[in-house]
């Protein structure tokens, strides 16, 4: 295996890596699988499209602003539909988020169109490729991504373990009614955690976009980020960058030695060999799973 | 004792003198539709029959046995691709075909279906929408080496020397095949399997306790439902004369899933309802978008995939039991309103 192809592993495992965090994050604390996830991301993109048509001349404060939108929007989300579903059946919680997904992407169509735009050319910016080691070059934005993915991941970290909201998020997710009790407002926790979840999709988005662009399927990557986050355990963290690096591996391994249309399904077929073997993935805890 | 039915009424389908009549009311509407309809509204209710079956199997599967599935573009897919292969390959009449896409939606059926001994709620949602990509890639694979293009060309099928195109044949063929899948759904439903099917819905280790054999009422949901899924596919394959892979997305199993939510989960009339609903709603959105300015007006698409969302959630967050809920309570406050003038 060249240097190449372990370069290419890592920034996709990035991709999923970063993108998986919000899956866990709002399983791991409201217990609700969100399947829009993938269109939220693809906002986030949009959103930066949107502050970058405004701002072009300063690059900063457009990403900054999209990122703070990518916050609100999980809030909004949260407080507008995600709020009546709490006590509801896990299941209602579920088909209300793909519904989510699918008036998202109406919308991204019909404010958008089906139109490819690239904000890192807004800014006059051209993506250049950059020598990380002899022979092996990615693009100036994959580095980013990875970058970031570990400042996000050292930054929840931090978060989770040592702040009061961090404290509180891990309480809300252990035992709800206890939290409750000892005076934490449920229903900030979970737009919190909402806002946090869309937070770290938008980034994942907009550094995509600055990468490759966005158009109306981007939507895809986020669902294919799922396989990362159920593979390493739906609530754990450390999971999902492990399982993010196990999809990775297996699809770039499909793409280059089998088959390049094997890379929309190898993610789900190891999602269902993990299903089949170790259905709370490998850091997930056990006792939580919805099993028979 | 005296006022207990006799159980051959009971077990009659059509037992009661208005049921006979509302029966025979319902044949002849459906009957003359065809007549009486423009090709364009026949092409309608042709659509809605042939999603009232896909309706019925996933409304037994999710509304009575209480398993969520996401696999349903995958197995329409998977009778559809039976259909195109067979034909391509063999140039399979339409009598070895549509058996053989009911053998494929069995066996597909057992295989969505195991992961339900292991797993219940959403994880078993997920691993059919694992195998929904795996079918769809085999279909998509099949397509890229067989036929260099997109998509296969299948013929009207002949029966008899009769060969089936139109609507009016089509019309009356599904309303054949909608009426048996019906008909099975609601003897399923009246029978020792439904009622297993529900104990099962509200709580399988109680129906377990209770003498159920949990592992085989669970599966046989999953191949009835897969079955009746991919016989349906079949026959999508020979309405539109064409089957590609495209046709099949997630957004065909959201709009199933979107069925019988809005029509009434566990209820068969809401099934057929919720498939009249989402099949219909297109069109609906295609009238107004010609009042809309222009700059919609050209993305009807998108406006149907907004518009469809906010009526999904509409439906989750004030009416969970769908368009069969609305029903009972307009009929419940009548029967209030007219018990109240006549006292």
């Amino acid at each position: 295996m060249s240097l190449q192809l372990v370069a290419n592993i890592i920034v996709l495992a990035a991709i999923y890596a970063l993108v998986s965090t919000g899956y866990v994050l709002v399983y791991r604390v409201s217990r609700v699988l969100n399947l829009a996830h993938g269109e939220l991301m693809m906002m986030g993109a949009y959103l930066l499209v949107a502050t970058a048509g405004l701002f072009s001349g300063n690059p900063l404060l457009a990403l900054v602003l999209a990122a703070i939108c990518g916050l609100a929007m999980g809030m909004v989300v949260y407080a507008v539909l995600m709020r009546w579903m709490t006590g509801e059946a896990v299941l209602a919680a579920v088909l209300i988020t793909i519904a989510l997904g699918i008036l998202l992407r109406g919308l991204t169509i019909l404010i958008w169109t089906t139109q490819q735009y690239y904000p890192g050319a807004t800014f006059g910016w051209r993506n250049p490729p950059v020598h990380v080691a002899p022979g092996v070059q990615i693009s100036a934005a994959s580095l980013a991504i990875v970058f970031f993915t570990f400042v996000v991941y050292v930054g929840l970290f931090v978060f989770l373990q040592f702040t009061r909201w961090g404290v509180r998020m891990r309480a809300a997710g252990q035992n709800p009614l206890l939290a409750e009790q000892r005076g934490i407002r449920l229903h900030g926790v979970y737009a919190f955690a909402w806002g946090l979840s869309t937070f770290t999709a938008s980034l994942a988005g907009m550094l995509l976009a600055l990468d490759s662009g966005v158009e109306s399927t981007m939507a895809t990557i986020g669902l294919k980020a799922f396989p990362a986050a159920l593979v390493g355990g739906l609530d754990s963290l450390l999971g999902a960058l492990i399982g993010a690096l196990i999809v990775a591996t297996a699809e770039i391994a499909a793409i280059q030695y089998v088959n390049p249309l094997l890379s929309d399904v190898v993610p789900f077929v190891v999602l269902l060999i993990v299903l089949a073997i170790r259905p709370w993935g490998l850091f997930g805890s056990r006792e939580q799973l919805d099993r028979v | 004792m005296s006022d207990r039915s006799p159980y051959a009424q009971e077990l009659a389908l059509f037992g009661t003198r208005s049921r006979r009549v509302r029966l025979a009311v319902a044949l002849t509407v459906l009957v003359a539709l065809p007549i009486i309809a423009t090709p364009f509204q026949l092409d309608l209710a042709n659509q809605v029959l042939l999603a009232s079956i896909g309706a019925l199997a996933l409304m037994l599967l999710t509304g009575f046995a209480g398993m969520i599935s996401l696999g349903t573009a995958g197995l329409l897919a998977a009778g559809a691709f039976a259909v195109g292969i067979l034909v391509r390959e063999l140039g399979a009449p339409f009598w070895v075909t549509l058996p053989t896409a009911a053998v494929v939606g069995a066996f597909l059926g057992l295989i969505f279906g195991l992961p339900s001994l292991r797993l219940r709620g959403v994880y078993l949602a997920i691993s059919t929408l694992g195998l929904h990509f795996v079918v769809i890639y085999l279909g998509g694979e099949y397509e890229a080496r067989a036929t260099l293009s997109t998509g296969i060309m299948i013929d009207s099928p002949s029966i008899g020397g009769f060969i089936l195109s139109g609507g009016r044949p089509w019309y009356f063929l599904l309303l054949g095949f909608a009426a048996l899948a019906l008909l099975i759904s609601v003897n399923l439903q009246r029978s020792r399997t439904g009622r297993a099917w529900r104990a099962l819905r509200e709580r399988d280790v109680v129906a377990g306790a209770l003498g159920i054999d949990v592992q085989r009422f669970k599966l046989m949901a999953f191949m009835v439902s897969a079955t009746m899924t991919a016989i349906a596919g079949a026959l999508f394959a020979y309405f539109r004369n064409f089957v590609s892979i495209d046709a099949f997305s997630l957004y065909l199993t959201v709009q199933y899933v979107a069925m019988i939510i809005i029509g009434g989960m566990g209820s068969i009339p809401g099934a057929l309802l919720g498939a009249s609903f989402v099949i219909l709603f297109p069109y609906a959105i295609e009238a107004i978008a010609g009042y809309l300015p222009a700059r919609f007006g050209n993305m009807v698409f998108a406006l149907d995939y907004a518009a469809f969302g906010v009526v999904m959630i509409l439906f989750l967050l004030l009416e969970p039991a769908g368009l069969m809920g609305i029903w009972r309570r307009v009929k419940n406050s009548l029967a209030v309103r007219r018990a109240r003038s006549e006292s």
